[in-house]
């Protein structure tokens, strides 16, 4: 019986010949990784079961994004705690203010994880880098702390969705929109425990950003791991930067899935979710015109170059809305300086924008831009739920770069097809 | 054994209702159990008590790979959790961590608000002692259940290490 290119990354690190949907193995482990937020917990898990070592002190990346540079005492304390446990095993990756960026975004920029690699990060988020070929998935604190000590950790082999793209995306429309879109098509519990994985000649069309962004948010399908097939484009992106050897994975011709959704790039529309589930999603025409205080461009699913490129060729020359906050945040220090070089910057901070030095922030309702009751804003980031990014009786809508800078300039949700390029 | 009452709530319970992100940086657990569920159940911690259940729908605990969630609930009482289906972080974290969740749609579905629930976590079994139904759990596989037994990921890994690997 053939595998999934998810399977078959699993079968390697667990040294098995072959492994199918259900079996439990314990594989090893390429880099483990935590936040501010994880990794506290994880080291209190860690000091007290009594470990005195890391399994290896340059396969730990340990990044504080979340309530960075601090908000709070409470905050800096758990920095501090974080700090003291990288300094006290010398971890390598390392990464604090001012070198710091949104861990997804940070990760691959970095070279830190690359294609075929077996990676775990007690963040949700961390499906992120199936976009570079890789088996990625969130853990928890504990098995962050697990991971640190022994290099290995337990997985349930799963089953599989096959996502076949066809086409090519119009002008304006995003990886975003393709993962809102898949998200409403399936549910946010639609692929639970499952590998999503992405195939087809749609694939080639898509920049290394449309799939991080489509990866990063697997998870709010219930997904354990979303993964690309390794082509040019990753070569050409993982190449000066991961310097592990490329191991390359491929899924089998007669590799069996559960199931199967095409999607047709060419006539995908700009997609919005709506509160308060990834999965209530709306083609932006369906509900253009609805008011918004704030705008938040930014986070590890849209926070890269490309990102900052589609939101600033709206926001070229024009305004942001009287009446509402738009708050831009390149998600690593590299993409911060690249958006400064390329004009990025100064567009942003011409039309009316905050633009912020990298941190989570706002996505989790953590600081930089939390909303009061009764307010309501596009956002480029990943998840909507109830007092997501603020008050309990505050709004998220999910969507592009490009459909959050044309509502930032029009005051409501609007299509960045409505505006003047 | 454990034995209280039912607090019951839909599908999707999130990681962000669970313990919202405003209080991640929380030095304790007992500081975190203050707010569990407080943005779609203000009542909850205060009528909650040492024993209780909580029953969730399908994908309870989607979202965030925060421990703070299982860490939470555990913390403000509850003994265990009963629901549908578990999104997979949650799952994991619960079981790492050492605190019993049962997965069982039929439960989920019949057990209402303040019903008495009685759980036999070694068995699986479910008693609703209210109406006298009784549920049977989807087991664990025989290795999470070594980690169930040793209390946890970590002092299973201890143990392992030990040479003593846990039954």
């Amino acid at each position: 019986m053939g595998m999934t290119m998810t399977q078959k990354i699993l079968a390697a690190h667990a040294g098995l010949d072959s492994v199918k949907a259900g079996d439990l193995i314990e594989a090893r482990l390429d880099i483990v990784l935590g936040n501010d937020v994880t990794t506290p917990v994880a080291v209190d898990v860690f000091e007290k079961a009594g470990f005195t070592s890391v399994f290896d002190k340059d396969k730990i990346a340990i990044v504080l994004d979340h309530y960075t540079p601090c908000k709070d005492i409470k905050s800096a304390e758990l920095c501090a705690t974080a700090r003291g446990f990288a300094k006290r095993f010398d971890i390598t990756h390392f990464y604090d203010v001012g070198a710091v960026g949104i861990e997804h975004a940070l990760l691959p920029e970095k070279g830190i994880v690359g294609p075929g690699d077996l990676i775990i990060g007690a963040d949700s988020h961390t499906c992120t880098y199936g976009a570079l070929g890789a088996f990625s998935t969130g853990v928890g604190s504990t098995d962050m702390a697990a991971g640190m000590a022994t290099g290995e950790n337990w997985f349930k082999v799963p089953a599989a969705i096959k996502v076949v793209l066809k086409g090519k995306l119009q002008p304006f429309v995003s990886g975003k929109d393709v993962i809102l879109h898949l998200i409403g098509r399936i549910g946010v519990d639609g692929a639970l425990y499952k590998s999503l994985e992405f195939v087809g000649e749609g694939v080639k069309a898509l920049t290394m950003d449309d799939r991080f962004a489509i990866a990063n948010m697997a998870i709010e399908a219930g997904a354990k791991n979303g993964i690309f097939p390794v082509d040019e484009q990753t070569m050409a992106y993982v190449t000066g930067r991961f310097t592990r050897p490329v191991q390359v994975f491929e899924a089998d011709a007669d590799a069996v899935y559960e199931s199967e959704v095409v999607i047709d790039l060419d006539t995908l529309q700009p997609t919005v979710s709506l509160p308060h589930l990834p999965s209530n999603t709306k083609t932006v025409d369906e509900v253009k015109g609805l008011p918004i205080d704030q705008v938040v461009i930014g986070s590890c699913t849209n926070g890269r170059i490309g990102d900052l490129r589609a939101a600033a060729a709206i926001l070229k020359g024009k305004k942001v809305a009287k009446g509402v906050r738009c708050i831009v945040i390149p998600a690593t220090e590299a993409i911060y300086l690249q958006s400064i070089k390329e004009g990025l910057t100064e567009i942003f901070i011409e039309a009316g924008c905050a633009v912020s030095t990298p941190t989570c922030g706002p996505c989790l309702g953590g600081h930089m831009g939390c909303m009061a009751a009764g307010e309501r804003a596009v956002a480029t980031t990943n998840r909507n739920f109830v007092g997501r990014m603020g008050h309990v009786k505050s709004e998220v809508i999910l969507a592009s770069p490009a459909v959050a800078a044309a509502s930032a300039v029009c005051g409501a949700v609007a299509s960045p097809y409505d505006m003047e390029v | 054994m454990y034995q209280g009452k039912a607090f019951c709530y839909g599908d999707n319970v999130d990681t962000d209702v669970i313990i919202p992100a405003r209080y991640l940086n929380a030095p304790s657990a007992e500081e975190l159990a203050k707010h569990c569920m407080e943005d779609i159940d203000t009542a909850f911690v205060k009528e909650v008590t040492p024993g209780d259940i909580m029953v969730g729908g399908e994908n309870f605990g989607c979202g965030s790979s925060r421990e703070h969630a299982p860490i939470a609930i555990r913390a403000s009482g509850i003994s265990c959790v009963i629901a549908a289906s578990f999104a997979r972080i949650f799952y994991r974290n619960a079981i790492n961590i050492g605190f019993p969740i049962l997965e069982c749609a039929e439960a989920a579905k019949s057990i209402k608000k303040g019903d008495l629930v009685r759980v036999d976590a070694d068995k699986g079994t479910i008693q609703n002692l209210t109406t006298g139904e009784e549920f049977q759990a989807t087991p664990f596989p025989a290795f999470i259940n070594r980690i169930i037994e040793n209390g946890g990921l970590l002092p299973y890994l201890v143990a392992k290490q030990k040479g003593g690997a846990a039954k």
